[in-house]
């Protein structure tokens, strides 16, 4: 029998994530179950350790040869002999690692990690119809479309792979972890730029809330660093190039010297979970998602809005949302790319919108540690909002040696990770075209 | 084994991701060794490489054994 899902729940206690109209209340979305792949490690713990201890992911691009490139480092996915590299053969079969782009294969370890930490892997027929997948990507099988369209060039379209389509596309990702662990509930994937891994887990969240499924698998996946990706941006004046001698200084938000993001890679996936689900079946639970805000600049298809008018709107939604006073919010895990505009507008936001909470807050950047995830950095980043809950401790903003002047009096956990009271969290990502996303977790 | 024999096996482990003792010459592609019709497109690109041979559709159609491989490899390759 097809199940239709649990009823409604008539009554559920505590605060509330959304109301569909007044006096009804939806249901809560928890986080019972986290996946990392990324420059400091291919698990959760062993990335924040790394995170924790003051690491830095960077270093000179191994991936091609970049000597006449203006940016020559990136933050690379370390290879399975390394201390901390990336094993593809524990969770992806063989035959798809041959077929499809890498993004995919750190997409599907990473939901293969939160899958196993959520105790989900044998899940009934009936469980697995109201179970879906919402894992995204900025930007996709970059290095396959590039390499591919030399094979076209010099070979012709009869030497093309017939798996050349569905190994590039964004959605395959979510197409690939369904179809392993049989997920028939949604299967869906945003792509926002640097903003899909925050949206992909808001909007899983509103289709639990909205009763679409009970557990959703979210996050975002990123894999470009190829000639291609790493021209490009670079092109656009986005990536850092002062820095090629010194790979690891090079990721510096809010310090004055920064001049553009180092592209990281690697994937970030969490289970979320509907609370009377996971807590019938004694799910182990990290936090609860309980804000998603959502905005566009209507401004430059690069440039944030001079006024960071986006970021804040999309903050002050998901605070709204949440339900929390303003002084709640203990950390942000800054969108803080280490671009010149980027992350002083982000900071000039996140100031008009908390005020003189701001004093008892901290803010930090991962991505001086493990750089810009692009697609991937907003789940990634969610992850570690989650753990600071979990571990009352704030991971640092690395190589802040001269913060910019409208820094000062900001806690932005320079060099060390900090012990600190930390009951909810804000996460920000914010992309390419205007688009901003903001999420609000809390302890429960 | 013929030499045509060693180099199919070897493509057919690396594209399939099967272990060597699977591909026997009566092994089918799609029931023995859990390949798609997909894959045996990409089979038949990578003998087609591999041995200098064009593998017409009509042809390829007609591909389900390993031995149906080596045998129309041994009788086009020049």
């Amino acid at each position: 029998m097809i199940s239709n899902g649990p009823p409604r729940p008539s009554r559920v206690g505590g605060l509330l994530l959304y109301e569909i109209k007044k006096g009804k209340r939806m249901r809560r979305v928890v986080v019972t179950g986290l996946g990392l792949v990324t420059p400091l490690g291919s698990s959760v713990e062993t990335t924040w350790k790394n995170i924790l201890a003051g690491k830095s992911g960077a270093g000179t691009i191994t991936r091609f040869d970049a000597t006449d490139y203006a940016c020559r480092i990136a933050c690379e996915v370390k290879p399975a002999d390394h201390e901390y590299g990336f094993d593809p053969n524990l969770r992806v079969d063989h035959k798809v690692q041959r077929q499809v782009d890498p993004f995919i294969i750190y997409g599907i370890d990473a939901a293969g990690q939160a899958i196993e930490d959520a105790g989900l892997l044998d899940m009934s027929e009936e469980t697995r119809f109201r179970a879906g997948v919402s894992i995204g990507s900025g930007i996709g099988g970059l290095p396959g479309i590039a390499s591919e369209s030399i094979v076209l060039h010099e070979k012709g379209p009869k030497r093309v792979s017939p798996h050349f389509v569905h190994g590039r596309l964004i959605n395959l990702v979510s197409g690939q972890v369904s179809i392993k662990y049989g997920l028939m509930g949604p299967n869906h994937a945003v792509v926002t730029a640097c903003s899909t891994g925050a949206h992909s887990i808001g909007d899983a969240a509103r289709m639990i809330a909205m009763d679409d499924a009970d557990i959703m698998l979210a996050g975002g996946a990123e894999a470009t660093i190829c000639p291609l990706g790493i021209a490009g941006f670079a092109q656009a004046r986005a990536l850092s190039t002062n820095f090629n001698d010194s790979p690891e200084r090079a990721s510096r938000p809010y310090d004055k010297d920064r001049d553009g993001f180092v592209m990281g890679e690697g994937a970030g996936v969490v289970v979320l979970e509907e609370y009377e689900h996971a807590k019938a079946r004694g799910a182990k639970i990290y936090a609860e998602v309980i804000g998603y805000g959502l905005s566009g600049d209507a401004y430059h298809v690069t440039a944030p809005h001079p006024e960071g008018s986006g970021a804040f709107r999309s903050m002050q939604m998901a605070m709204k949302k949440s339900g929390l006073a303003l002084e709640d919010i203990d950390y942000i895990n800054a969108h803080g790319t280490s671009t010149p505009m980027g992350d002083e507008l982000e900071l000039g936001a996140v100031r008009r919108l908390f005020g003189n909470n701001l004093d008892t807050m901290s803010m930090s950047s991962t991505k001086s540690a493990i750089g810009h995830l692009l697609g991937g950095a907003g789940a990634v980043e969610s992850i570690f909002c989650i753990l600071a809950l979990r571990d009352q401790i704030v991971p640092p903003t690395l190589n802040l040696d001269n913060p910019s002047d409208s820094c000062i009096g900001v806690d932005l956990v320079p060099y060390k990770a900090k012990e600190r009271k930390v009951k909810a969290v804000l996460n920000n990502s914010f992309g390419f075209g205007g688009t901003n996303a903001s999420l609000v977790m809390r302890a429960i | 084994m013929s030499e045509t024999a060693d180099r199919v096996k070897k493509i057919v482990v690396e594209h399939l991701g099967v272990e060597a003792e699977k591909v026997t010459e009566e092994a089918s592609f799609i029931d023995d060794l859990g390949a798609d019709s997909l894959d045996i497109v990409e089979l038949v690109m990578a003998f087609e490489e591999e041995f200098g041979v064009e593998i017409p559709d009509d042809a390829a159609e007609k591909i389900a054994t390993v031995k149906d491989a080596i045998s129309f490899i041994d009788a086009n390759k020049g």
